[in-house]
C-alpha cells in the first residue's frame, strides 16, 4: 500500500473497516494472543465434542479396578485411565472434559447476562444523562457495595429449589448470579464511551439531520465505542470462570454427579497426599483456561488501542 | 535529589541570579569541554547527512532522510513543511530525544558548537540538554507535568545544571517567570499547570527552555495549539528573548507566515527531505520548487475573492517506507515529467547565492524558467 | 474538600440501607427456618422460638426491629450459637479478618507496584517477561489452589511452616501469600500498563529535554503520574481482601469472621448474615471513599476543582 502511494497514486481517506482490519493484523502478530486463541479453541472443542471424545461417561464408576487397587484411586496411566480415577473409579479425564463444558458455558452465559444488563443500562445513562444517569449510576453504587461472592451465594441459596435453580444441573442460577454481580464494570464503561462519543462531530451531525436517538445509539455510538467493551467482556471471562470454580470449590453451584474443575479440586484435596493427581490436573485445567482468555483479552486490548500503534 | 552535578561543586556555584557570559562559560560541563570546546566552530549547529528511521512492524519508515543544514550563532532558522514531513523528528534527533525503540538515528553527524552530539555518552548528552539546548514543544497542555508545580518544573533544569542554592534557584525561577510575562510570578510558583491558560502555559514552557541560558532553542510548532491572538504574543516573546540573550532558534512550523516573520533563513522539508533552502526573501520572492509554491499558495490572502475555495495542495504526503528513487513530491506535482518519476533530483544551487532547491523542473536545463 | 468528604460519607447511608433491604428480603425468601435440625423439632417448640425471637412478625416489622437495634449498636441474637450475640461473634473474629486482609493488602502493594514499574522500565526485555510471567501465574492460580499447594509443600513436605491456625507470625505467612497472589497479579498488570502509558506522555519528553537524570525522570515524573490510575483499584482490592478471605480462613482454620458468612446462609442464621452483609458493604463503600480522597491528594487537578 505504501509503495503504491509513492508510485503515483494518492492515498485516500481510509474506510472505517480498516480499523478492524488493522486491529486484526496486529492481533495476528501478537504471539501470546495467538497462543491464547489456540488454547481457547482447544478448550471450546473439548467442551463441544467432549461427550463424544471422552473415553468414559463422566459418571461411570470402574469399581472393580478400584477394589483391585485396595480401594485406592487409580494413578494416571493405569487400568486404561489416562489421568487415573477418583475414589469410586470415575475416569478423571472424562470428568475434566465435562468440566470444560461447564467452564465454557460460564464463559458464554455470564457474558451474555453482562451484555444484556450492562450495555442497555450504560447506554441509557450515558445517552440521556441528567436524572436518568444519576439514578442508574447510584444504582451501580449499590451494586458495587455488595460483596460479590457473598451476594452470589445468597442468590443461589434463595433460588435453589425453584425450577430456575434446577436448570442446567443448577448451573444456570450460578451463571446468572455471577452475571448480576459483574455487569457494573461493563455498564460504567459503556456509559463512559457514550459520554465521550456523544460530543463528537459525527453524532452532532446525525442529530442535526434529525436521526432518532435510538438509531444514533445503535448505528453510530455502539459500533464506534465497541472496542473497549469487547476487551472488557473478554477479560470478564476469566473472572467468571474463576468465580464459578471458587463457588464450586466451596460446594455451591454444580450438582453431583456432575463436577466442575473447582469441585474436583475440593474432592481431590481430601486425598491430596496419596493421590495428588486428583488435585493437580483440575488445577492445571483452570490455569490453562484463565491464562488463555487473559492472553486473548490483552491481545485484543493492545490491538484495538490505536495509541499503541507502531510503538510495540 | 540531584542538585549539584559532579562537574561543579556547590562551593563555586554563582549565587547571583543573572548569569554573565563568563558564568555560563564556567558552568559548562567538563564533558562538553572534553568533547571539543575550543575548536572554533563556524556555525552553532551543523547537521550533516542526518537520517532518522523508525523501525515499525509495517516496515522501516525513513522519517528523516539525508538532511543537512546549519544554524549560525544567534540566527533564527525556519524549518517548514506539512505535518509528518520529518521536521519534528529532525529537532528531536538534534537533542537525541527520538523515542528508541522504534526510532533510531542511523546516519549523519550533528555538530553542536563544535561538539559531535551523536558521539556523546548518554550522560554527557544529558548535560547538554536543557542547558545548552532548550526545547519548546507544540502542545503546552500536555507538555507540562500535571502533578508538579510550575515552580518545580522550571527550577528542575536550573537545579540540575547550574548547581544554584535552593534560594537562588527560586529567585531565578521568579525572574524567568516575570521575564516571560507571567504576572505575580512569585505567587504563582506553587500553582499547577492546569491553573494556567494555554498561552500562559506556553510562556512557562519558554521559561523552562530559557532557564539555563541555552545557546540554541528548538521550538517545535510553539504556537500551533494556541489561539491566533495568543500566537502573536508568544512569537514576539520568543523573538525578543532570543535576541536579548543572543540565542539561536530553530523554528519549526507549518505556517509560512510565521517563518516569514521570525526567521533569517528557511528550510522547506517534504517527506523527510529538505527540498528548498534560502533566505526568507529568496524563498518568498522566488521559490524554486513546486511544493514551496503550493505552500505559499495555500496561505489565505487578504485579496482573496470571497467565496473562492481555500487553495490547498491536492493529495497527501507519501508513506516513507521504501521510497522509490523518484522526486517524492511528483505524485502531487502538476509539472511532473518522466524524469521526476525515474530519478530523485539533488539539492542544487539556484542563482549564485545559497539558495538551493531539489527539483528537476527548475534546474538550469529544466522546463520551468 | 471537607464538604465533599461529608457528602460522600452521607451517601454511604442510603447505599447500606438498600443493600440491607435487598439482603433481608432475599434471606427471608429462603425456604426453611433457623430451627431446622437433623432431628425433627416439634411444631410447638418452633412456634415458641419464633415468638421469642420475633420471627412470627411480618418481615417488614422484623426489618424495622433489626434497623432499630442496629442503630443502637445491637446486631441481634445468633440463632445458631444461642449463647452468643452477633456482637460477640463479630467482635471475636473481625480483627483477625482485618489483620489478614491488611497484611495481604500491604504485601500486594509492596510487591505489585515495584514489579509493575520494573516490567514497564524493561519493556519487552527480560524484566518485563519475568514480571509478566509472575503476574500470569498469579492470575492463573486460584487462591484456594495456591493455599493447598503451599500447605502441601511448606507445611507437609518441608515442614517449614504450620499448616493452619492463627497463633503467631509463622502462621500468618502462608494465608497472607495465598490471599495476596491474585491482587499482586492485578496490581502488577495495572501498574505496568499505566507506566507504559505515562512513558509516552509529552511531559516525560519535556523532562528529558531539560536534561533531568533518568532516575529523577522515573521517580518524579513517571511513577507519580502512573500511580494515579493504580490507586483507583486499591480500594476495591482492599475491600476484596477484607471481605473475600473466607475461603482462605476456612482452609487454614483461621478464627476470623469470614467463615461465619457461608455457614450463616445455610443455617438461616439471619442475624449473623445481616451483620456480615452490612459490615462488608460498609467496608467496600468506605474504602471507595478513602480512595477518592487519596486520589485528590495525589492529583492536584481534582483537589482544586
Amino acid at each position: 500500500m505504501a509503495t503504491d502511494t509513492l508510485r503515483g497514486g494518492v492515498a485516500k481517506p481510509q474506510p472505517s473497516a480498516s480499523l478492524w482490519r488493522d486491529a486484526f493484523s496486529r492481533l495476528r502478530k501478537n504471539k501470546l494472543a495467538m497462543l491464547g486463541l489456540i488454547m481457547v479453541g482447544f478448550v471450546t472443542f473439548i467442551a463441544v465434542f467432549g461427550s463424544i471424545l471422552a473415553p468414559y461417561n463422566y459418571q461411570d464408576q470402574d469399581l472393580t479396578a478400584v477394589v483391585a487397587n485396595k480401594g485406592q484411586p487409580l494413578p494416571p496411566l493405569t487400568g486404561g485411565h489416562i489421568l487415573g480415577t477418583d475414589q469410586i473409579g470415575r475416569d478423571l479425564l472424562s470428568r475434566l472434559m465435562d468440566g470444560a463444558r461447564i467452564s465454557m458455558s460460564v464463559a458464554i452465559v455470564v457474558q451474555i447476562v453482562v451484555i444484556c444488563i450492562g450495555v442497555p443500562i450504560g447506554a441509557m445513562a450515558g445517552w440521556f444523562g441528567g436524572r436518568t444517569d444519576n439514578v442508574l449510576m447510584r444504582f451501580t453504587d449499590v451494586m458495587y457495595a455488595f460483596p460479590d461472592l457473598l451476594f452470589i451465594i445468597l442468590l443461589t441459596v434463595v433460588f435453589k429449589q425453584t425450577p430456575f435453580g434446577q436448570a442446567m444441573d443448577g448451573l444456570l442460577l450460578v451463571f446468572v448470579a455471577i452475571g448480576l454481580t459483574t455487569w457494573v464494570t461493563v455498564g460504567r464503561l459503556v456509559r463512559g464511551q457514550m459520554l465521550a462519543l456523544k460530543e463528537t462531530e459525527f453524532v452532532e451531525a446525525a442529530k442535526a439531520i434529525g436521526v432518532s436517538d435510538r438509531k444514533i445509539v445503535t448505528k453510530h455510538l455502539l459500533p464506534n465505542g465497541i472496542g473497549p467493551i469487547i476487551v472488557a467482556i473478554t477479560l470478564g471471562i476469566p473472572a467468571a470462570i474463576l468465580a464459578e470454580a471458587t463457588l464450586a470449590y466451596i460446594g455451591i453451584g454444580v450438582q453431583a454427579p456432575r463436577a466442575s474443575w473447582g469441585s474436583l479440586i475440593n474432592d481431590g484435596q481430601a486425598v491430596i497426599r496419596s493421590s495428588p493427581w486428583l488435585t493437580f490436573f483440575p488445577a492445571v485445567c483452570i490455569a490453562v483456561a484463565l491464562i488463555s482468555f487473559t492472553f486473548v483479552g490483552d491481545g485484543l486490548r493492545d490491538a484495538l488501542d490505536p495509541k499503541l500503534k507502531g510503538k510495540q | 535529589m540531584v542538585s549539584a552535578e559532579e562537574d561543579m561543586s556547590a562551593a563555586d556555584a554563582p549565587t547571583i541570579v543573572e548569569l554573565s557570559a563568563d558564568d555560563v562559560l564556567r558552568a559548562r560541563t567538563e564533558a562538553v569541554a572534553k568533547a571539543g570546546i575550543g575548536r572554533k566552530a563556524e556555525h552553532l549547529l551543523e547537521v550533516r547527512g542526518l537520517s532518522t528511521h523508525f523501525f515499525t512492524p509495517d516496515g522501516v519508515v525513513q522519517a528523516v532522510d539525508d538532511v543537512s543544514f546549519d544554524v549560525g550563532y544567534g540566527e533564527t532558522l525556519g524549518l517548514v513543511g506539512e505535518s509528518g514531513c520529518g521536521k519534528s523528528v529532525t529537532a528531536l534527533s538534534i537533542a537525541r530525544l527520538v523515542p528508541d525503540p522504534p526510532g533510531k538515528i542511523v546516519k549523519g553527524s550533528i555538530l553542536f558548537d563544535g561538539i559531535d552530539v551523536l558521539k556523546l555518552s548518554p550522560d554527557d548528552m544529558r548535560k547538554l540538554r536543557g542547558k545548552e539546548i532548550g526545547f519548546i514543544f507544540q502542545d503546552p497542555l500536555t507538555s507540562l507535568n500535571p502533578t508538579l508545580t510550575i515552580g518545580y518544573q522550571i527550577g528542575e533544569a536550573i537545579r540540575q545544571h547550574m548547581g544554584l542554592s535552593e534560594k537562588a534557584t527560586e529567585e531565578r525561577t521568579i525572574e524567568l517567570l516575570s521575564k516571560v510575562g507571567i504576572p505575580r510570578a512569585k505567587e504563582r510558583l506553587k500553582d499547577y499547570p492546569f491553573q494556567f491558560s494555554g498561552g500562559m502555559r506556553q510562556r512557562v514552557m519558554i521559561a523552562i527552555a530559557l532557564s539555563c541560558d541555552p545557546k540554541l532553542i528548538l521550538a517545535d510548532e510553539p504556537t500551533t495549539a494556541l489561539d491566533v491572538t495568543i500566537q502573536a504574543q508568544i512569537l514576539e516573546l520568543i523573538q525578543t528573548l532570543s535576541s536579548e540573550f543572543g540565542t539561536a532558534v530553530l523554528m519549526i512550523t507549518h505556517d509560512l507566515g510565521i517563518a516569514a516573520g521570525m526567521c533569517d533563513r528557511v528550510n522547506v522539508m517534504y517527506a523527510g527531505r529538505i527540498v528548498e533552502t534560502g533566505t526568507v526573501d529568496e524563498l518568498f520572492e522566488e521559490p524554486r520548487m513546486p511544493y514551496s509554491w503550493g505552500l505559499l499558495d495555500s496561505l489565505p490572502r487578504i485579496d482573496d475573492v470571497r467565496g473562492d475555495r481555500l487553495r490547498t495542495i491536492e493529495g497527501l504526503p507519501p508513506v516513507l517506507i521504501r521510497p522509490a528513487d523518484a522526486c517524492r513530491f511528483n505524485p502531487r506535482c502538476r509539472y511532473a515529467r518522466d524524469v521526476c518519476r525515474e530519478k530523485e533530483p539533488e539539492l542544487t544551487r539556484r542563482g549564485g547565492t545559497d539558495h538551493m532547491a531539489r527539483c528537476w523542473a527548475t534546474e538550469p536545463e529544466g522546463w520551468i524558467a | 474538600m471537607i464538604r465533599y468528604i461529608a457528602r460522600r460519607f452521607l451517601w454511604i447511608i442510603p447505599v447500606l440501607f438498600v443493600v440491607s433491604l435487598i439482603t433481608f428480603s432475599l434471606m427471608h425468601a429462603v425456604p426453611g427456618g433457623p430451627w431446622a435440625r437433623e432431628k425433627a423439632v416439634p411444631a410447638s417448640m418452633i412456634a415458641r422460638l419464633n415468638e421469642k425471637y420475633g420471627l412470627d412478625q411480618p418481615v417488614p416489622v422484623q426489618y424495622v426491629t433489626w434497623v432499630t437495634n442496629l442503630l443502637q449498636g445491637n446486631l441481634g441474637p445468633s440463632y445458631k450459637f444461642q449463647d452468643r450475640s452477633v456482637n460477640d461473634i463479630v467482635s471475636g473474629g473481625i480483627w483477625t479478618t482485618v489483620q489478614l486482609g491488611l497484611m495481604a493488602f500491604f504485601l500486594s502493594v509492596a510487591v505489585g507496584i515495584p514489579l509493575g514499574v520494573i516490567a514497564a522500565l524493561g519493556h519487552n526485555r527480560w524484566p518485563d517477561y519475568a514480571a509478566t510471567g509472575i503476574s500470569v501465574l498469579g492470575i492463573a492460580t486460584p487462591s484456594f489452589v495456591l493455599a493447598i499447594l503451599m500447605i502441601l509443600l511448606f507445611g507437609v513436605t518441608l515442614k517449614l511452616l504450620p499448616t493452619g491456625g492463627w497463633k503467631g507470625p509463622d502462621t500468618w505467612i502462608l494465608p497472607t501469600i495465598a490471599l495476596a497472589s491474585f491482587p499482586i497479579a492485578i496490581i502488577t498488570r495495572y501498574t505496568r500498563a499505566s507506566m507504559l502509558e505515562v512513558t509516552r506522555k509529552d511531559y516525560i519528553r519535556t523532562a528529558q529535554s531539560k536534561g533531568v537524570a533518568d532516575r529523577a525522570v522515573v521517580t518524579r515524573h513517571m511513577i507519580r503520574n502512573a500511580l494515579i490510575p493504580v490507586i483507583t483499584i486499591l480500594g476495591p482490592t482492599l475491600a476484596f481482601l477484607v471481605t473475600g478471605s473466607f475461603i482462605i480462613e476456612s482452609i487454614f482454620g483461621i478464627p476470623g469472621i469470614g467463615r461465619y458468612y457461608i455457614t450463616s446462609i445455610g443455617q438461616h442464621d439471619y442475624g449473623v448474615l445481616m451483620a456480615m452483609t452490612i459490615l462488608y458493604a460498609f467496608v467496600v463503600a468506605f474504602l471507595n471513599l478513602v480512595v477518592d480522597v487519596l486520589y485528590a491528594f495525589i492529583d492536584p487537578r481534582i483537589r482544586y476543582s
